[in-house]
């Protein structure tokens, strides 16, 4: 009687314990899946860079001869030295960097103080005054570019550094970016260095400046990138190989050497490594940055 | 009494906004004040400019080159905006999961979109080269001939909207993944409490309450696509016989390479125009189907 009625509770007992093998197996089952498709989806992201890499060491010979080689034999290591001979491929890396460098370092110091005085010091007009600086947001490249060009060439600054550099030393966004961060701070610090008599210009430099590290280090890499990838304006302005930027020097390479896609990759994979040394030390800063704006550069 | 403090003051706030200020009205505010004037010229830069009144905007009515660009920007961005936002949304959901390894995941998908527009470009070209390229190569395994991609100029504008597609996916992703993790968890518990399926808490859970940040990528997205200019000018020049011809495009060559800085910027005026109603309009859309919390 007892066995009778119990055998049913242990079939049942059973059961159910086939039963959470069996979704256990199944979770493990659609995990799998999940995690498969996720790298798939990764791979596809990744492959393009990977065959750049892997172009820039093949041979002109490879190239033209199928199946395509992923990793190349043999292993040439001369388009490098062949697109730097050909073009000044160091000299638009120096010119990136310069560029990029100048411009960001400017940026964040005139972003930060118009910010600091939006944020802090109280002026008739200052609203207005700010709702200026975002209305400037909207003006797009487009409709500035035509006239800057000519201001440009009144000034003699055509297809020079100065002019390269002059249209972004100063960012609407950057300062409108700053002063929400100098709004979070807290003023308690601020009041008591008033109080010992501090100026302005040193509350700013000695505290403000400190206290917002990250929002700096997020605009700076914002504004690194942006110009480091700018393509339109040094298009227009420049146009002796001594002053290109990488982006405008790749892109002349590729029309002289359309066959050649070993050279033309190696060059590109020069001006991807530095963006992308950043971008893994700073990934954060750098997701933040160019999510944040929202804005192409 | 006023005299020295007050002056001190504003020696102290000019300090602090000048070296900001002046080189945005110098090299954004004049620009776009100067734009308005310039299309009402001729000008070539060479010639003394002449004042035509709105000959240029009269003369855009009637430019087929022009009419044929903004159609193609539009298809662009009706091909771009879906990839994109169907693609960010979906890896967005998988990857909003509380799983080992998603940080990796997500730094991968964002690689291409620090990559700038011209590598991007010219890596897609060459894996779209018609000869030689891995795209046909792979398509030709599996018994497929694969298009011309950017030599013919009917898939030409399709592989554009690969390689924009392909680098943006990231940016729609960071966006939408950070809208999916506003929504709180208790919305989910109490709609499992409900019996609601797995389903039924997407459509009536996520969806909503996503919809302010796809909302926000449409509105940036539209804005910066109707621009679109490196990866073309990079990967087609416009080509293949005008089928990646773009609005950008036709503004800069008008300006740079047929020297006429004056229609150019009449171009300019119009299409900035046409994405200010087209912004505008979407806010007033927005209210019928963006969901406020």
């Amino acid at each position: 009687m007892d066995d009778a009625a119990r055998r049913p509770a242990i079939g049942a007992a059973k059961r159910s314990h086939r039963s959470i093998e069996r979704s256990r197996w199944r979770r493990r089952l659609g995990r799998g899946l999940f995690y498969a498709m996720l790298a798939a989806g990764g791979c596809v992201m990744l492959f393009p860079f990977a065959w750049m890499l892997s172009t820039s060491f093949q041979t002109a010979d490879a190239l033209l001869v199928p199946p395509p080689q992923l990793i190349p034999s043999p292993i040439e290591t001369g388009n490098y030295a062949a697109v730097a001979q050909a073009y000044p491929l160091g000299r638009y890396l120096l010119n990136s960097l310069a560029v990029a460098g100048t411009s960001t370092i400017l940026q964040v110091l005139t972003s930060a103080m118009a910010a600091y005085a939006f944020a802090r010091l109280t002026f008739r007009g200052r609203d207005t005054l700010f709702m200026l600086y975002l209305a400037t947001l909207m003006v797009p490249l487009q409709v500035t570019i035509m006239p800057l060009f000519v201001e440009m060439k009144y000034l003699g600054l055509v297809n020079t550094y100065a002019g390269l550099l002059l249209p972004s030393i100063a960012s609407a966004f950057g300062t409108f970016f700053l002063r929400q961060a100098f709004l979070g701070l807290p003023r308690e610090l601020e009041e008591a260095a008033f109080i010992d008599g501090a100026g302005h210009w040193t509350v700013f430099r000695r505290i403000v400046l400190p206290l917002s590290l990250p929002a700096l280090a997020t605009f700076g890499i914002f504004a690194f990138m942006a110009s480091w990838n700018s393509f339109l304006w040094p298009l227009v302005i420049v146009n002796s190989p001594d002053l290109m930027t990488l982006p405008v020097g790749l892109s002349n390479l590729q029309g002289r050497y359309t066959t050649s896609w070993n050279l033309v990759m190696a060059g590109a994979t020069v001006a991807v490594v530095p963006i992308l040394l950043v971008y893994l030390v700073a990934q954060k800063y750098v997701v933040r940055g160019v999510t944040l704006s929202g804005l192409k550069g | 009494m006023v005299g020295h403090r007050g002056w001190r003051r504003w020696a102290v706030i000019v300090a602090f906004l000048a070296p900001g200020l002046v080189p945005l009205l110098l090299f954004t505010v004049g620009p776009m004040v100067a734009s308005s004037g310039l299309s009402l010229l001729r000008w070539n830069l060479l010639r003394p400019p002449e004042f035509i009144g709105l000959d240029n905007y009269a003369k855009l009515l009637g430019d087929s080159d022009f009419h044929a660009a903004a159609l193609h920007t539009i298809g662009f961005v009706m091909g771009y905006l879906p990839l994109v936002l169907i693609g960010g949304l979906g890896i967005a959901l998988a990857l909003n999961q509380r799983l080992r390894g998603i940080a990796i995941f997500r730094a991968v998908y964002f690689m291409p979109m620090v990559t700038s527009w011209v590598v991007v470009a010219l890596m897609w070209r060459w894996l779209l080269d018609p000869n030689g390229g891995l795209v046909n190569h792979v398509l030709g395994l599996v018994g497929i001939q694969g298009p011309g991609w950017w030599t013919d100029p009917v898939w030409a504008m399709p592989s554009v909207i690969i390689a924009s597609a392909w680098k943006d996916l990231g940016y729609v992703m960071v966006i939408l993944l950070a809208g999916l993790q506003t929504i709180p968890e208790e919305y989910y518990e109490a709609a499992a409490v409900d019996g609601a399926s797995r389903l039924a808490r997407f459509r009536h859970v996520t969806l909503p309450l996503l919809t302010p940040s796809v909302f926000f990528v449409v509105v940036i997205s539209l804005i910066n696509n109707f621009q679109v200019f490196d990866q073309v000018w990079v990967m087609t020049n416009g080509g293949p016989a005008g089928a990646t011809s773009v609005v950008m495009e036709r503004i800069v060559r008008n300006a740079f390479s047929y020297g006429q800085m004056g229609y150019a910027a009449a171009m300019s005026w119009v299409f900035f125009v046409a994405l200010l109603i087209l912004t505008a309009v979407q806010f007033r859309l927005q209210r019928r189907w963006v969901t406020h919390g």
